[in-house]
């Protein structure tokens, strides 16, 4: 082996080449990417600005959806998620800390468990959406209404947001389980009082991509929640989403491209709120807990 | 540094029952297996109470496995199986049914990387106190002023008792990790390589603090550093691997060990021969 030698001018000045290339490439799709998204974002912005009054959040809409605002919509789309977000919270943090702290003795079931959240994670979201028809609405008798739409988008999310709470959990060091072990402490006062504050910004990440994918979902809603535009009265009222309005607006109603960007860059700034809510929350928490070594 | 007796929410009774005179911690025949392959094998060695006892040896010959045993830190380790008997202070922890959470009141660990929670210095020394039944907040105070002040950092740390654990330097975090393990006031101390990950001062403090441990702990120590265990130790285990299984070639007296070491392996590994 000469490998060792230093390389000649000529293989040199490939290699130079070779680097440029690819930091090129890198660039290039860094560039269609941002440009991407900024086209859209600008799009939205160009069209649906100009409607983003207060009258627009606070008003009933009108005429489908032409006219008037979106309170009953708002309403809606908060309440299904809450109830969302309520159902898969709590199922999601205990499936997490079965896998990431319950399952090293007993492997297989974790690598089952696992796999099959994978499985569920890649199924489209229609199909989602004609089981909870089938399950909330039909067999539980449940109508169409927004509980049957939020524990649909439940059920939706929770895989995405098992293996998220579950990586939060991972990344916390042995050490401190280890510390806590050899003190005495029980399992419970370890998760308690150590590792879910230590893992919380990763919990808080999983929460906000789980938010994210239940606040634009519109497909598994059309057969759960339905797109009544009434203002529901309680949870067993069918409630229309954003997501689902803004679809109906820009398909099926003539002259309602307008509300439609409107309501999207509401849902935009939704998602918005979202990301930077928890990013505040991961940072302060930071600032008062300095992570591992 | 005398150990005060701690209000208790599991009696140790059954564990203070009825040690041997002089030994605290007793093994036979203990050999431990990690997924079916043996780490070592047939350790017997009666560890003498109040004693400063260390173990040496190269690595991977079993010496941190050795002491996990002793609070059954084994349990945690997927795939770890562990076989013989153990006695600690007279009593067979290898029972199923021995309560974990008091034989680790009693058997405290110092681990090689200083680990202490990421959260206050206070709250590092009250949480597991808190676990053992402690809860009335005078009493909170006094223990962790006092078992700072064992390990010296009371003064240094006094003022910002509230601040993170974790801004501590290495040596400060391993003696608050002596400090959250002294408060408990256990029988028995593990040391896994306690200074090896620390700079000369800062190790040669932890060392002085071991010295004035003698008497009212047993402490067992693991040690790469010679000098150490001839300083520190009363007695001394020297360990050494065949076909890749851990062995215990022989425990001594300290001086014995250092100056007349029965087995050649032992007289070549001091002599820095090998290993
Ligand atoms: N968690 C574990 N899983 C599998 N094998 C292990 C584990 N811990 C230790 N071992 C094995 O057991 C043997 C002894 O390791 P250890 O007790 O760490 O030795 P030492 O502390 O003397 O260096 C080594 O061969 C090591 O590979
Ligand atoms: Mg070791």
């Amino acid at each position: 082996m000469d490998d060792w030698l230093p390389a000649s001018g000529r293989t040199r000045g490939r290699t130079a080449a070779a680097d440029r290339t690819a930091a090129g490439a890198a660039w290039m799709c860094a560039v269609i990417v941002t440009l991407a998204f900024g086209w859209i974002a600008a799009d939205l912005l160009w069209h649906g600005l100009s409607r983003l009054t207060p009258g627009f959040l606070f008003e009933m809409p009108q005429l489908s959806g032409r006219a008037g605002g979106l309170a009953s919509i708002i309403v809606s789309t908060l309440a299904i998620l809450a109830i969302c977000l309520a159902a898969a919270v709590p199922i999601g943090l205990g499936a997490a800390i079965l896998l990431a702290e319950y399952s090293r003795s007993d492997r297989r079931l974790g690598r089952f468990v696992r796999r099959s959240l994978d499985v569920l994670a890649g199924v489209p979201s229609i199909v989602f959406g004609l089981f909870g028809n089938a399950f909330f609405c039909v067999y539980l008798g449940m109508g169409f209404s927004l509980l049957a739409g939020g524990l649909t988008l439940a059920c939706m999310v929770l895989p995405l947001l098992i293996r998220s709470l579950e990586q939060g959990l991972r990344e916390v060091p042995d050490d401190w389980r280890n510390a806590a072990a050899a003190l005495g402490m029980s399992k419970a006062a370890t998760l308690r009082s150590i590792l879910l504050p230590a893992a919380l910004p990763g919990l808080v990440v999983g929460l906000v991509l789980g938010m994210g994918r239940a606040l634009a979902e519109t497909a598994a809603l059309l057969f759960t929640s339905g797109y009544v535009m009434r203002m529901p009265g309680s949870v067993m009222d069918s409630g229309r989403a954003l997501s689902i309005h803004i679809f109906d607006l820009s398909m099926n109603v003539p002259g309602g491209t307008g509300n439609a960007y409107g309501a999207a860059v509401v849902l935009l700034l939704m998602l918005l709120t979202v990301n930077l809510l928890a990013l505040a929350i991961a940072r302060r928490w930071q600032l008062t807990q300095p992570g591992p070594l | 540094m005398t150990p005060p007796l701690l209000p208790m929410r599991h009696a140790p009774s059954a564990l203070l029952a009825n040690g041997s005179e002089q030994h605290a911690i007793e093994l036979r025949n203990l050999c431990v297996c990690y997924h079916g392959k043996r780490a070592f094998r047939d350790i017997s060695l009666a560890v003498p109470r109040g004693e400063i006892t260390a173990l040496i040896g190269p690595s991977g010959c079993g010496k941190s496995s050795l002491l996990q045993c002793l609070n059954r830190l084994t349990d945690m380790i997927p795939g770890c199986h562990v076989e013989g008997d153990v006695r600690v202070e007279g009593l067979n922890i290898m029972d199923p049914a021995q309560d974990l959470l008091t034989l680790r009141r009693h058997v405290g660990m110092l681990f090689q990387r200083p680990n202490p929670f990421p959260l206050s210095i206070r709250r590092n020394i009250e949480l597991p106190l808190r676990e053992h039944g402690v809860i009335r907040k005078p009493e909170l105070r006094a223990r962790i002023e006092q078992v700072l002040d064992d390990v010296g950092l009371w003064d240094e740390v006094r003022d910002r008792l509230d601040s993170p654990a974790l801004a501590l330097s290495g040596g400060q975090q391993q003696r608050l990790c002596l400090a959250r393990a002294l408060a408990l006031a256990p029988r028995v101390l593990l040391m896994d390589e306690p200074c090896s990950a620390l700079d000369p001062l800062a190790s040669a403090k932890i060392e002085e603090l071991i010295v004035r441990l003698r008497g009212q702990y047993t402490v067992l120590i693991v040690t790469h550093n010679l000098g150490q265990a001839r300083r520190i130790a009363d007695h001394t285990g020297f360990f050494w691997t065949e076909d890749g299984i851990g062995r215990l070639v022989e425990f001594a007296p300290t001086h014995t060990l250092f100056n007349q070491p029965q087995d050649p392996r032992t007289r070549a590994y001091i002599r820095g021969e090998r290993g």
